[in-house]
């Protein structure tokens, strides 16, 4: 598949705009919704969830915020797209049907828009996301809303009047909302206040996940925040909340790296600087190595001890350093973890080398 | 594997303990387990939310509530326990009263705070969906050869034009 006839190859909000995007990299929020009429994705049949898709299909023309979208049929994809398209946190794993044993379910879709996408017979039959890039939950929030009016005005949804939008797991019910930011955290990784923030972040109703959401591992300092419940309060009261703590771990993140520049400074600028010569010149990189190393770049060009290279750059790096990525640009179907480490620092060094100016 | 304790029965019973931040494993058989009061009848729960399913679990008398199916996806509360997910939007009116517990407890509250829905042109898309409905459950109940059932939902969808 052709990344590049996507909308933006469906990277938009990694452009590095927005409040607080050194540290804050996207904002992300998901609706989930089922149509009446049919069993949840899990329990539904073949036909039922090709009708789900049919159905949203049919209505895209007078759903302003779709009708110059792209479908795509996840289900017809071989495998190397499918985790293409999970790189760029565009699918879940599940939907990619990437999980295990799980294979990708028949009418399994994603319909790709400017400014928003819906996932089609994920655990639920559409979920709605819209990302912004930086630190932007009301921004993000205004466009899945304005997709879940669109769409919910022409396809029946699920609806309870005291439970609210009903949803294959009761932990999505009533709003089926989950607002999350991408945030690095390495300032408090290194000062060992981490474990703290995250306990924190648990007693405020708050959750916290890997890079690649449910059950992924945290690497190169990155985290997901989001809400934890989505019954009881409104939309806004929730994003008004994750938004004040979120506001609050990036004030003592930036508090950290002044703590580190000024007990520590010579030994991060050099730590840092290593990480960059690393990039820079090796010859080979594993994915754990390329994260770890970029997180330090990245520390450096908030730091202001680096000029280059953008932050658009780094987060261009981020999804293009994995796996499906690498052997995207190898011009190959599936790589050895050996090559695809060579590959993938020779793809780190290209990028570097263009934005330094000069070759290396 | 043998136990780590009698060192005579395989162990079964996996544990990682953290003892003044040092992680042991500890191998253990299901008696030796239970004498050192390791719950080995249920599963471990590996979410938030499959623990709760658990405590919920307990709370009900299994025979009754399991015995419920859904009219409409054939679902059972024991099916939602195993998995985590309801089978379809009937569910929440079927397991009404253990669901309203669920919520209260992973939420703390049972009633929605945001966005109301209407769902688009009432009498139009009613007459739609019931038809939807009543074709997705007449399938299903021929499939599950439930005839009685099929010819009643069969009626059903003649008298509303479907």
């Amino acid at each position: 598949m052709d990344l590049s006839l996507l909308p933006d190859g469906g990277t938009g909000w990694l452009d590095a705009s927005g409040e607080a995007s050194d540290v804050v990299l996207s904002t992300r929020v998901r609706l989930a919704r089922n149509v009446e009429g049919y069993a949840f994705t899990g329990r539904a049949r073949d036909g039922e969830r090709l009708r789900v898709l049919g159905q949203l299909r049919d209505a895209m023309p007078r759903i302003p915020s779709l009708s110059r979208g792209v479908l795509v049929r996840v289900d017809e994809l071989g495998v190397p797209d499918r985790q293409l398209l999970h790189e760029r946190h565009l699918i879940s794993k599940e939907l990619a049907g990437l999980e295990g044993a799980l294979p990708v379910r028949s009418g399994a879709a994603l319909v790709l828009a400017d400014t928003a996408s819906v996932m089609v017979n994920e655990e639920d039959h559409l979920r709605l996301q819209a990302m912004r890039s930086g630190f932007d939950a009301a921004g993000a929030y205004a466009l899945a809303a304005q997709l879940d009016a669109e769409i919910g005005a022409q396809v029946p949804f699920a609806w309870h009047d005291e439970f609210g939008f009903l949803t294959a797991c009761p932990t999505n019910t009533g709003t089926g909302m989950r607002a999350s930011v991408l945030i690095h955290l390495p300032g408090l990784v290194l000062t060992k206040e981490i474990a703290k923030v995250l306990a924190g972040l648990q007693q405020m109703g708050l959750t916290y996940r890997g890079l690649y959401g449910e059950g992924s591992e945290v690497v190169g300092n990155f985290f997901q925040i989001s809400n934890q419940t989505t019954l009881g309060r409104s939309e806004e009261e929730l994003l008004e909340h994750l938004t004040r703590v979120v506001r609050h771990v990036v004030e003592r993140e930036e508090e950290a790296r002044r703590i580190l520049l000024r007990d520590a400074g010579y030994i991060i600028e050099d730590k840092l600087w290593r990480a960059y010569g690393t990039l820079r010149y090796a010859r080979s990189l594993t994915f754990d190595e390329a994260m770890n190393f970029l997180s330090g770049v990245r520390l450096a060009v908030s730091l202001k001890l680096m000029r280059s290279p953008t932050v658009y750059t780094l987060n261009k790096l981020l999804i293009h350093c994995q796996a499906a990525h690498v052997a995207q640009f190898d011009g190959r179907a599936a790589l050895t973890d050996g090559d695809a480490s060579v590959a993938r620092a020779r793809y780190v060094r290209e990028m570097l080398a263009t934005e330094a100016g000069t070759h290396g | 594997m043998v136990c780590d304790s009698c060192r005579e029965r395989d162990a079964v019973v996996h544990l990682t303990q953290i003892v003044d931040g040092t992680v042991a494993q500890v191998h253990l058989c299901e008696r030796c387990a239970a004498e050192k009061g390791v719950e080995t009848t249920v599963a471990a729960p590996k979410t938030p939310l499959a623990g709760l399913l658990q405590s919920v679990q307990q709370q009900l008398v299994a025979s009754q509530a399991d015995q419920v199916r859904c009219s409409f996806c054939q679902s059972t509360y024991k099916d939602f326990r195993a998995t985590g997910r309801l089978g379809c939007a009937r569910c929440y009116g079927t397991f009404e009263a253990s669901l309203r517990d669920l919520l209260r407890r992973v939420h703390g509250s049972t009633r929605h705070g945001g966005r109301r829905y209407e769902p688009p042109a009432p009498e139009a898309m009613q007459r739609v969906s019931t038809v939807l409905e009543l074709r997705e459950r007449l399938r299903r109940a021929v499939e599950l050869e439930q005839f009685e059932q099929a010819a009643q939902l069969r009626d059903a969808l003649r008298e509303v034009g479907g």
